[in-house]
């Protein structure tokens, strides 16, 4: 748009024409005080704090609502202008409370910043105040209406951000108060947003109300640990007897790819760290049972019998499952363990979305994959299956508010009536299961209309698909349903659009992580074939190269009688997948985790995890963002899974720095006795002197592991320097190997919803105190309905 | 059923049917109704905006905006639907006109939006009544139906090619309601909460389309404008102030009533002579001259004639046509305060110095006037309505803080008269005690 | 959920006059009321699903209007008008007559059932100052001995209608 431009206070400002003089305002660098005012939230012109001078008008004029014009003379520091200011807060502040003492808001409370920088020192109000009790709405949402300032946040957030429209506005007059949609209570998707979008203290979280002072806590930027949508979350971490305790999770840091979103996991499903069930000691099973022990004895134990199994009867004896939670530096760890040290190529982990074949299918395509920032300024939108809503919160609230602020299109077809219908400028229903028919009509394949077109007609599939092939920029995203064969028609689709980005969705933290880093019987880290020899069988001085089993191979396998050890690393097979824990009754099975979950209640050594909140290292996105995760809080008792990694190989007599490659490399201390070895060591020590990298000190610093995934991973070698500074890189797919076809059934899609995030969601309290008040409520309309 | 009363100095314009029968359309046309719309499908939309401009006719409900300009910001071309939007939701304290006008001229009122309909190019209006004028509503939707059964409402009115719709609508107890964008969100069926403007009505109204807002008087003034001629009604009036208007002289009168006078009449007459002086025992202390909203002039500024500019002068407003004397048994502290207490109770609430600023004031008049005020708070209510004053979001918050700074400069000796906890020197006793409730 | 025949036949006929449901709401509300009495959890919930709109959003408009109400109230609300105009002809005097004849302060009902007491903003009867409706009906001029003429003559009708 072209450019305007004005004076603000003496400056000469240049903005596009449109811009808000608040805007252009900041821009400049010059600040205009706002409560009601939010980016990207409808305008309220509500507080007043905003009143600037502009001359010819007579009276003040808000600049959260005036849209500049060429030659705008304007004055933000007059007088008048400040009077105005004084004078708005000394009425705030008339009937306020003014409880900052014990208000969780204090010291991060607009309202008192604005009175600090603003307001009049003294009050004048000498009258009764106006009181209501505080009310709690929900397991997480408290209201305290005495300090509402009334600015309409949290009821915009609501509703234009979240869609859920649970926040109203009742009465009016100084009588006007926010309500829950249930008159007394909320019935909605408790994601918090209304409260971190409250300037002062009026809504409160119950997770964190009355905990601690905002300036007692350390805040540490880190990525979720739930779903696979990888939103930043500020931890607000706090000493305690135990280590260090997480107290709060927001996103006061909006400068993620979640900008300021984060659903109720991001934002409270972070208790299950401070679980009393939580696992301090390692367990070593001695007469049938699980008994604490140190972690020397644990070790020792794990490092002599895995030795002794991989020597007595080969790799093949051994099976490795790998998590979908741990970071990119674990998996790619754990899997260079069990294909160098354990010698087996039997890892797999829990697969939730069919990457492999994205990866095969976009082999020879110049296609790419789009980002979640991408994502918010498609101009349109496909989505096959899934429901965003429930299962990916922050990809369906980017697209819903792509839709809202940017008029984007959004082509929904599903087999169910989700939610983001309301979203969408078209909708078809579908059968269940007929997503991969969809896939083919749009490659192509007329016939296939036939198996969709139950409640739109052929020719209106027909007019539709005319219409997306048009489309000059699409993201096209798609569900589990979308496996194998499926993604192929999509990509050739995609292949004859003038610029299509693909979003494949998986459903834990790490899911494509996992993926990336070859936690996969038979493919490398980047989707390279164990049976095709290349980088990785050159660097890691030999990989088995017959592709290894499967995870449901596993457990024939095991009830073969040929699996002699399992080794689990933060996953819950048993639960999760239905692996029936008996089959291992004759091998010796190992497990980190967090809980004695029902997998590690059958393990002959259980080693207490840290979990993603309590170490470093990064996370891939479903799309395949590349965050860093950073350590915040500390749990005593615990080690993270990379350290455990290390030193169970240590324990096996491993060198190991054959596995991380740490200290001053060179020719001539590292690798001396074999000739791939100083390959690797120089290769390593080129690339990092080339990028000004330093060698990293310790065996466990997971960032040695990023080197080499960096180095060797293609996709990953994005920037380091911004990937540190706490921002999202998009890693390319553009590179990998050429994946794989896999059996389409290996892909159970977790059964998360908004509520829960499997084993791990059932240790949070936050998470099932809003579960069970959802029964609770349910339970009592029932008896109410009777 | 209000009662009518007429003095020798009024001219009847829009009352010249009162009385007379005219709800029945049949009485209407006898008296020479929808004549003007006749003429107006014969006129050119120009002609019309021009006629209703230059007969200087300014808005009724308050404002006093001239209503020919109003409807010439109207785009001629718009993508979306016009609408004329007629006010009835007469809630100003004071005012009691329109209520007149719906119960003895509904259908002038329709003829008015009819005309405004074709000057701009619209082809649907709404007539909004306030709530509690459930008798009225009544009478207006007959009125509407006889409109639609004689033709003049409908499609092709008259066969002229023209349709033009016009529906009633009900409000549920609101002041803000009457306030442009708010009685348009109250239409569109939502809380009444103004809209932030610009952009104006005239250009995104209801629904996002286009539209002309009057006052009931004004829509009821404009048939007249056309069969009369613009020079004939500006003529009735003083410069820029063309016209008649009904003016409603409430309080200790002798006979309070709705007059209607030629713009700029002198209100020392009006309130001696047409309103027939002060009440018996009763002496003029001040004069609320255009509704609650309006600053409050002394008796001794009361020769001022009344229209819009003159009483600008004078540093009041001609407002919505409600004169309320008020009389020397009045206590000011009192008045203030129940003048606060109304913009407190009707404020909606939405920005911080009018939700705020009323709720502060009326519990500081409340205090002051119980006896338990101290010398600062007098000066306090006049920094916190000037701290309102020209900053709040729409103009009842300059409704509530105008009336009380001219209350607190022009009575400051009856503030000052409750100091030190002595009772109100002009309650009478009995109230004071406020009686006991019985079982 | 059952309306009488007229309000049916104006909500249909209403229906037409606007580009959305939603308009028909404050009008529709004011109608339910007065034939329900006031609005009940179950009107509000058929007129929430009629215009298309929450429950939240069909209450956070009813709770807007001075004359919409959630609760029940008397057969006769009387409703006092102590504005300037009222104010100043003994408006408040009336208030305390009303009071005092019916035993019930403001948002009181008897405990008959047959009145309620509201005081009220301006009414639109200043020149006819004081003025006093109950329910839609306005009594004007009034004085204290009018009033409780007025008031008898209501309790003579709610009780003859009740037997
Ligand atoms: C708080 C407030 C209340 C108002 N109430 C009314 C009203 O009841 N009736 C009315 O006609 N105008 C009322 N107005 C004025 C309207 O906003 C608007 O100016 C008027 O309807 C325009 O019509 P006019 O130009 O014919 O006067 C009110 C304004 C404000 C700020
Ligand atoms: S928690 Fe989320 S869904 Fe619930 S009211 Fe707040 S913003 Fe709305
Ligand atoms: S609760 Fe908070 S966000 Fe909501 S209106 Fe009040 S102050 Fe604003
Ligand atoms: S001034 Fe503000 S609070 Fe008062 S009525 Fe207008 S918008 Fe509402
Ligand atoms: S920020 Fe402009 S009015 Fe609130
Ligand atoms: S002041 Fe009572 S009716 Fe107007």
């Amino acid at each position: 748009m072209a450019d305007v431009n004005l004076t603000i206070d003496g400056k000469k400002v240049t903005a596009p024409a449109g811009t808000l003089l608040i805007e252009a305002a900041k821009s400049a660098g010059i600040e205009v005080p706002s409560f009601c005012y939010y980016p990207n939230l409808s305008l309220q012109g509500a507080c007043r704090m905003c009143l600037v001078k502009i001359e010819k008008m007579p009276k003040l004029q808000t600049a959260c609502t005036t849209v500049i014009s060429e030659g705008m003379m304007v004055t933000t520091d007059s007088d008048e202008v400040r009077q105005a200011r004084k004078g708005m807060i000394e009425l705030l502040l008339g009937n306020h409370p003014l409880d900052c003492p014990v208000c969780d808001a204090g010291g991060e409370c607009e309202l008192q910043d604005m009175t600090f920088s603003y307001g009049a020192a003294e009050s004048r109000f000498i009258d009764v105040k106006n009181h209501r009790d505080e009310q709690q709405w929900s397991p997480v949402v408290y209201f305290d209406r005495p300090r509402c300032i009334l600015c309409y946040r949290c009821v915009r957030v609501c509703g234009e951000g979240m869609d859920v429209w649970a926040l109203g506005v009742q009465h009016r007059g100084v009588s006007s108060t926010i309500v829950p949609n249930q008159e007394d209570h909320l019935e909605c998707e408790e994601c918090g947003m209304c409260i971190d979008i409250c300037p002062v203290g009026a809504l409160t979280s119950g997770a964190y109300r009355y905990k601690t002072r905002p300036w007692e806590m350390k805040h540490v930027g880190t990525t979720c640990t739930h779903c696979a949508d990888g939103c930043k979350t500020t931890l607000g971490v706090r000493r305690c007897s135990t280590g260090t305790e997480l107290v709060r999770g927001d996103n006061r840091d909006k400068s993620g790819i979640n900008g300021d979103f984060l659903c109720i996991k991001g934002r409270y499903g972070f208790d299950f760290a401070h679980h009393e069930d939580r696992l301090h000691q390692p367990l070593i099973r001695r007469n049938g049972r699980l008994t604490p022990c140190t972690w020397e004895e644990a070790f020792q134990l794990t490092g002599e019998r895995l030795r002794q199994i991989r020597d007595r009867e080969g790799g093949d004896a051994i099976a490795v499952i790998g998590s979908t939670r741990t970071t990119n530096e674990e998996n790619y760890l754990l899997q260079k363990f069990a294909r160098t040290v354990l010698g087996t190529n039997h890892i797999d982990h829990h697969r939730t979305a069919d990457y492999p074949a994205l990866v095969a299918a976009l082999a020879g395509h110049p296609k790419l994959t789009a980002s979640m920032r991408e994502l918010f300024e498609a101009p349109a939108m496909l989505l096959i299956g899934n429901d965003p809503t429930r299962q990916h919160p922050l990809l369906a609230w980017q697209i819903r508010n792509n839709v809202r602020l940017h008029r984007a299109r959004l082509y929904l077809v599903n087999a169910q009536p989700i939610k983001l219908r309301r979203q969408a400028s078209s909708f078809f229903a579908i059968p269940a299961g007929r997503e991969a028919e969809v896939a083919a009509f749009l490659a192509g394949q007329d016939s296939a209309v036939a198996a969709i077109a139950s409640e739109t007609s052929p020719e209106a599939w027909i007019r539709w698909r005319d219409q997306l092939r048009r489309e000059p920029k699409l993201v096209v995203m798609f569900g589990s349903e979308i496996r194998g064969d499926a993604v192929a028609s999509l990509i050739k689709f995609a292949a004859d659009l003038p610029e299509a980005k693909l979003i494949c969705l998986g459903d834990y933290a790490n899911s494509r992580g996992a993926a990336d880093m070859g936690l996969y019987p038979d493919l490398l880290p980047g989707y390279h074939p164990v049976t095709e020899v290349g980088e990785f069988h050159k660097d890691w001085g030999g990989v088995p190269e017959k592709p290894g089993l499967s995870l449901r191979q596993m457990a024939e396998h095991a009830q073969a009688g040929k699996l002699k050890a399992l080794y689990v690393v933060g996953a819950n097979p048993v639960e999760e997948l239905g692996l029936d824990p008996f089959v291992f009754s004759q091998s010796f099975v190992v497990v980190e985790d967090l809980f004695l979950t029902e997998t590690a209640a059958i393990a002959d050594v259980v080693l207490p995890a840290a979990n993603a909140y309590e170490k470093s290292g990064t996370f891939t996105n479903t799309c395949g963002d590349l965050q860093l995760v950073k350590k915040a809080g500390e749990v005593t008792g615990t080690k993270s899974d990379f350290e455990i990694i290390v030193r169970i190989a240590d324990a096996m007599g491993v060198a190991v720095r054959k596995l991380v490659p740490f200290g001053r490399g060179s020719r001539a201390d590292m690798g001396q006795s074999r000739g791939a070895q100083s390959g690797e060591a120089d290769r390593h020590s080129v690339w990092l002197e080339a990028r000004g990298l330093e060698p990293k000190m310790s065996p466990f610093d997971p960032m040695a592991i990023l080197d080499e995934i960096q180095r060797l991973v293609p996709g990953y070698d994005v920037s380091r320097l911004h990937l540190l500074a706490g921002m999202d890189q998009h890693t390319s797919l553009s590179g990998s190997g050429p994946g794989t076809k896999h059996d389409p059934s290996a892909i159970m899609p977790a059964r998360d919803d908004l509520f829960s995030s499997g084993t791990l969601g059932r240790y949070c309290r936050t998470l099932n105190a809003v579960l069970e008040n959802g029964h609770k409520l349910a339970a009592e309309e029932e008896v109410a309905a009777e | 059923m209000a009662d009518l009363v007429s003095h020798p100095d009024e001219v009847k314009v829009v009352s010249k049917r009162f009385g007379l029968g005219a709800t029945e359309i049949d009485r209407y046309l006898e008296l020479d109704g929808y004549k003007a719309v006749r003429k107006a499908l014969g006129m050119a939309p120009e002609s019309i905006i021009a006629e209703v401009k230059d007969s200087g006719l300014r808005g009724r409900g308050g404002a006093g905006f001239n209503t020919g300009l109003k409807w010439s910001f109207v785009p001629k071309q718009s993508p979306k639907p016009k609408y004329i939007l007629c006010n009835g939701d007469e809630s100003e304290p004071g005012t009691c006109k329109d209520r007149l006008i719906f119960e003895h001229d509904p259908h002038s009122v329709i003829e008015g939006v009819t005309i405004a309909g074709l000057a701009v190019g619209a082809h649907v209006g709404y007539i909004y009544i306030r709530g509690e004028y459930r008798y009225l509503s009544e009478i207006m939707q007959k009125a509407i139906r006889q409109a639609y059964a004689r033709g003049f409402l409908g499609k092709n009115i008259l066969g002229s090619g023209f349709d033009f719709d016009v529906y009633w609508h009900g409000g549920a107890g609101a002041y803000e309601v009457g306030e442009e964008s708010a009685l348009m969100e109250s239409l569109e069926g939502k809380r009444g909460i103004p809209r932030i403007r610009p952009p104006f009505p005239a250009v995104v109204g209801l629904w996002g389309g286009p539209t002309v807002i009057n006052n009931a008087e004004t829509l009821a003034s404009v048939p007249h404008i056309l069969l009369g001629g613009a020079e004939w009604y500006a003529k009735l009036g003083t410069p820029k102030n063309g016209g008649t208007r009904l003016f409603c002289l409430s309080g200790r009168l002798n006979r309070p009533g709705v007059y209607e006078l030629p713009m700029g009449y002198n209100l020392k007459k009006m309130i001696y002579d047409v309103g027939g002086g002060m009440a018996q025992g009763h002496t003029l202390k001040a004069v609320v001259p255009g509704g609650s909203s309006t600053p409050l002039l002394t008796r001794e500024e009361i020769d001022v004639p009344m229209d819009f500019d003159s009483l600008m002068k004078v540093g009041s407003m001609l407002g919505s046509g409600g004169v309320v004397i008020v009389d020397d048994s009045a206590c000011m502290v009192k008045f203030a305060l129940r003048i606060m207490s109304f913009y407190q109770h009707e404020s909606c609430g939405w920005c911080i110095p009018c939700r705020e600023g009323t709720d502060w004031l009326k519990k500081t008049l409340t205090r002051f006037h119980s006896g338990g005020g101290v010398r600062k708070d007098i000066d306090d209510l006049q920094y916190l309505s000037e701290n309102m004053l020209g900053r709040t979001f729409c103009p009842l918050g300059d409704a509530a803080a105008m009336p009380t700074i001219s209350i607190v400069k022009k009575f400051r000796k009856e503030f000052e008269d409750h100091l030190d906890g002595k009772p109100c020197p002009l309650e009478k006793a009995e109230a004071i005690e406020r009686s006991p409730v019985m079982a | 959920m059952r309306f009488s025949e007229p309000f049916e036949q104006r909500f249909q006929e209403m229906a037409s006059h606007y580009p959305t449901r939603r308009s028909l709401l404050v009008p529709t509300l004011l109608y339910a009321q007065d034939e329900v009495g006031f609005l009940s959890d179950e009107v509000v919930a058929e007129i929430a699903r009629r215009v298309e709109l929450t429950e939240l959003e069909v209450r956070n408009v009813i709770s807007y209007y001075s004359m919409l109400t959630t609760q029940p109230r008397g057969k006769y609300n009387v409703q006092v008008c102590t504005n300037i105009a009222c104010l100043l002809m003994g408006g408040e005097e009336i208030l305390d007559r009303c009071r005092l004849k019916l035993g019930i302060r403001e948002k009181e009902t008897t405990p008959d059932g047959l009145f309620s007491l509201e005081e009220v903003e301006c009414m639109g009867a200043c020149c006819w100052a004081p003025a006093v409706q109950v329910n839609y009906d306005f009594h004007e001029h009034l004085t204290p001995q009018k009033m409780d003429q007025i008031l008898d003559q209501y309790t003579k009708k709610g009780t003859e209608r009740r037997r």
